[in-house]
């Protein structure tokens, strides 16, 4: 009998890996910076484990996908809070990645008491949506709104957001300025269960190998600092003429920096080695925040931004979410160019969409589409009339799931080569996608505001063509 | 074949419909005829009008259907609606607040998630609101309203049982826990957890002698809490206003001769009731319920305005209504046959069918799937003399005619 299990990458890794080692399975390739995602046990020939974004793990778990996952307690609640009869067991804290998730507040922030009786919007930022809502009805907020984000919530408070719902492991929210005002949730890695399998299949001498029955070893938590520090603070970020300006964490900072030097535009702490999500900017009048790419179109449509350098696939993702949000790409500013493509394994016989939909026509189980963009992929295969699908959402390293755990994924892709690294072929390409300079369309023309904008339109503008014209590399 | 409906929801066939639309006509005559006007609401709501007021516990939230709308880019979530009361204030304060007194009905449904999807997550519901009186009489009226309409539907074995959430809440502040405590508490009342009433009186010296009068005890008229009211005020003085209301409804309700059971326990239902709350059952079925929710309209920013009302479940009172037949009694269906398809045969027969629909028949032509014992008459339409062929199939008698008028005389018009 084989027993599948999904295994986290991420900051719990390095301890799976320990306890997985000490329980003899003798795993080959599971480490950090692992290019691959499958692995092998020598004590368990016929398991198949396979490495996922700890997000991904209670869904491909709760779907049937795998019989056991290992991976944060905050995201099965997460999951459960909103899904409660998801088809999952929470079989074992497993005593390590120990981790609160709280709520936090900026220091000068007004008491949850007093968000209670506040008749205004209270507005909560947070990787975990489905968390957040939960704790603002047990709250009885009054009226509150929650941004889903990919990343960053702790740079949304107090100017775009009045609470952040962190988790202790990603965030020293003193570091922000910020205090946790209460505790969520207290996670920790936890093994977690298929139900049907867990009811169904013989588990047993797995779950004996890594001590399932015995009292979980706790691992004493980090302590965390207890300095208040007023973190940074933007006094006049919603002053009527003050440009909120969004730059893109991870790997499009390089880009983003190089653009700016060429436009002769200063930045300070950009990328910032400690972390620093507000670096200081050389142009009056513009203040800057650091956050995901992602989110940058929602957060421009809310009015929490008036620019953001961003990815023209998220501009799109959603704008098919949301097709009147009112905001426009402004400039292309022609680095991080990427394909998003539709992509099948190999071994499928079909070469574009319509041979795809040849295959899938007729078939009763739905075709499994799988995809960070969830709307876009929502749109092709709807679009492609291929058949009864359903989209699964991911957090990154897709091409893991084909072709076990999804049938199609609509992904990024810069070379092609990772595509074909993992045994993947590209039936059809949707659209390029460069960065883009996004702005919004509510804003007051002949403002001041705008004036500024339009300077920075044309900074860019002109730092863009020169890039251009120089040698690659150059 | 795979089944291909939502989980949690059904179909209405047409026998279900007939039903469906007995209750609602039903409704829609005695309101109506009671003075109440009819609205209907969005289904689409804004989900902080159900968050704004504490006006549902959050095992209920958590259970809305809620969403980002098309244009949800702020954040700003819209739920199906979850229940029938807040969408009619809504109204009620956005467009209607110089009324002293509005009337309201409505038949709608409510969308709240069911996790087995055994049982339905759309219902539907006949609704009213009795919005701007805050007298005794005014909540007797819907009480009756309620009961006139689960009469003329036949239904057997109603029970009225009746509590007071005023008297819970005071109850509630006797205790010597926090306000947050309190709403638990009541969260759990209202969640139909009756016991949780029955542990407070071990926390409380005070209450610990009168709540086992005041919970264990079923009254059945208003000597009842009259006699509640001697033993509690004693002790608690400040329940005397919720005890005068109680007694003051029964009293009513005894004149009129209207039966009911007092159980205090009885309380379940949500959180914006602020006064007496009452429960519908046909045997063992909860068929409705309702209560005075005087606190709700200023939550939501209305002004300060007493109200009340109630719903009657009409998924619940399908199972306990006799089908009737689909479409009309069999004494008015007539089944017409067209001998011949011939251009002036057809235009005939359609001529004839609409002559009589206008005089009140169900006319249907034979498709060749209609069972002839559902039709009391059947018309041939021939090609030649004589043109129509009436048959009584009651009478089992056969009568000629040669024009349409000649048909109707034969039906007796």
């Amino acid at each position: 009998m084989s027993i599948k299990i999904a295994l986290p990458k991420g900051r719990l890794l390095r301890d799976t890996a320990a306890l997985l080692e000490k329980a003899g399975w003798e795993l080959c390739g599971y480490e950090e910076g692992a290019r691959f995602y499958r692995f092998e046990s020598r004590r368990f020939p016929g398991m198949l484990l396979k490495l996922f974004h700890e997000k991904d793990i209670p869904i491909q778990v709760a779907v049937g996908n795998y019989d056991l996952g290992i991976c944060g307690l905050d995201w099965i609640e997460e999951l459960l809070v909103r899904y409660p009869s998801s088809a999952l067991v929470k079989v074992k804290d497993l005593g390590y990645g120990a981790s609160d998730l709280y709520a936090a507040a900026s220091l000068e922030a007004t008491t949850l008491d007093e968000m209670r009786s506040n008749l205004d919007v209270v507005r909560i930022a947070s990787e975990y949506p489905n968390l957040a809502e939960s704790f603002a009805a047990h709250l009885r907020l009054r009226h509150f709104k929650v941004y889903p984000l990919w990343g960053g919530a702790e740079v949304y408070p107090p100017e775009s957001a009045d609470l952040a719902l962190l988790s202790e492991a990603t965030v020293e929210p003193f570091a922000y300025g910020l205090v946790p005002t209460k505790t969520v949730l207290s996670s920790s890695a936890f093994l977690v269960a298929n139900k049907t399998s867990w009811e169904t299949k013989d588990l047993s001498e797995v779950l004996s190998t890594i001590g399932v029955g015995a009292l979980p070893a706790k691992k004493p938590r980090a302590t965390t600092s207890s300095a208040q520090t007023p973190g940074q603070r933007y006094s006049g970020w919603n002053d009527d003429d003050t440009v909120r300006l969004a730059l893109p964490d991870g790997h499009q900072q390089v880009h983003a920096v190089k653009l700016l030097s060429e436009a002769g535009i200063r930045i300070e702490d950009y990328p910032s080695k400690t972390g620093n999500r507000r670096p200081c900017i050389g142009i009056e009048g513009v203040v800057v925040k650091v956050i995901r790419p992602q989110d940058m179109p929602m957060q421009v449509a809310n009015g929490n931004f008036d620019l953001a350098i961003t990815g023209k696939d998220w501009v799109r993702e959603q704008l098919y979410q949301f097709p009147s949000s009112p905001i426009v790409d402004l400039l292309d500013l022609k680095f991080g160019r990427v394909r998003l493509v539709a992509v099948i394994s190999k071994e499928l016989p079909a070469n574009d969409t319509l041979g795809l939909r040849q295959l899938v026509e007729g078939r009763s189980a739905p075709l499994r589409v799988a995809s960070e963009y969830i709307n876009i992929a929502d749109r092709y295969a709807r679009e492609n009339h291929l058949g009864p699908y359903r989209v699964i959402p991911t957090w990154g390293a897709t091409e893991a799931f084909l072709p076990e755990d999804a049938d199609l994924l609509i992904e990024n892709t810069e070379t092609g080569s990772t595509i074909a690294r993992h045994n993947l072929k590209i039936i059809d390409e949707l659209f390029v996608s460069t960065a883009c300079l996004l702005g919004s369309t509510n804003g007051k023309p002949g403002s001041r505001k705008q004036q500024t904008i339009r300077s920075i339109v044309e900074t860019l503008k002109g730092a863009v063509e020169r890039m251009s014209q120089k040698p690659e590399g150059a | 074949m795979t089944e291909q409906r939502c989980k949690g929801c059904w179909d209405l066939g047409p026998d279900d419909m007939t039903k469906f639309r007995a209750i609602e006509e039903a409704y829609r005559d005695s309101c109506l005829k009671w003075g109440y006007k009819e609205i209907r609401t969005p289904t689409l709501e804004y989900l902080h009008l159900f968050t704004s007021t504490g006006t549902l516990t959050p095992a209920r939230l958590n259970k809305v259907y809620s969403f980002l709308d098309w244009d949800g880019w702020s954040g700003e979530r819209v739920v199906l609606r979850p229940d029938g009361t807040i969408p009619a204030a809504r109204l009620y304060i956005g467009s209607m607040e110089e009324k002293v007194l509005a009337k309201f009905f409505y038949v709608t449904n409510i969308f709240m998630f069911e996790e087995t999807g055994r049982e339905k997550r759309e219902k539907w519901q006949c609704g009213a609101e009795l919005i701007g009186a805050g007298s005794p009489l005014a909540d007797v009226e819907l009480i009756m309203l309620a009961c006139e309409v689960l009469g003329k539907l036949e239904i057997k074995d109603v029970k009225l049982k009746l509590s007071h959430i005023g008297l819970i809440r005071g109850l509630l502040k006797k205790l010597d826990i926090t306000p947050a405590e309190q709403d638990r508490l009541f969260e759990q009342i209202l969640e139909g957890n009756g016991d949780a009433l029955t542990k407070l009186a071990a926390r409380s010296p005070e209450l610990e002698k009168a709540l086992p009068l005041l919970l264990d005890l079923k009254g059945q008229s208003s000597g009842f809490v009259k006699n509640l009211k001697v033993l509690l005020v004693r002790e608690l003085p400040e329940l005397e206003p919720e005890l005068n209301d109680f007694i003051a409804i029964v009293d009513l309700l005894d004149t009129l001769e209207c039966r009911y059971q007092i159980d205090i326990t009885a309380a379940s239902g949500f959180e914006y009731y602020t006064g007496v709350t009452f429960q519908l059952f046909a045997g063992d079925d909860e068929v409705g319920g309702g209560g005075r929710y005087d606190a709700l309209i200023p939550l939501m920013g209305g002004k300060d305005t007493p109200a009340s009302g109630f719903a009657l479940y009409v998924d619940r009172l399908m199972d306990l209504i006799e089908a009737g037949h689909p479409a009309g009694s069999r004494a008015h269906r007539i089944l017409l046959s067209i001998d011949s398809h011939d251009r002036a045969s057809v235009s005939e027969s359609f001529n004839m069918a609409r002559l009589l629909r206008s005089s009140g028949y169900i006319a249907e032509f034979s498709l060749g799937a209609q069972r002839p014992a559902d039709f009391r008459w059947t018309l041939d339409v021939r090609g030649k003399a004589p043109r129509f062929v009436l048959t009584d199939r009651t009478k089992r008698k056969k009568t000629e005619a040669n024009n349409a008028d000649e048909v109707l005389a034969l039906l007796g018009h």
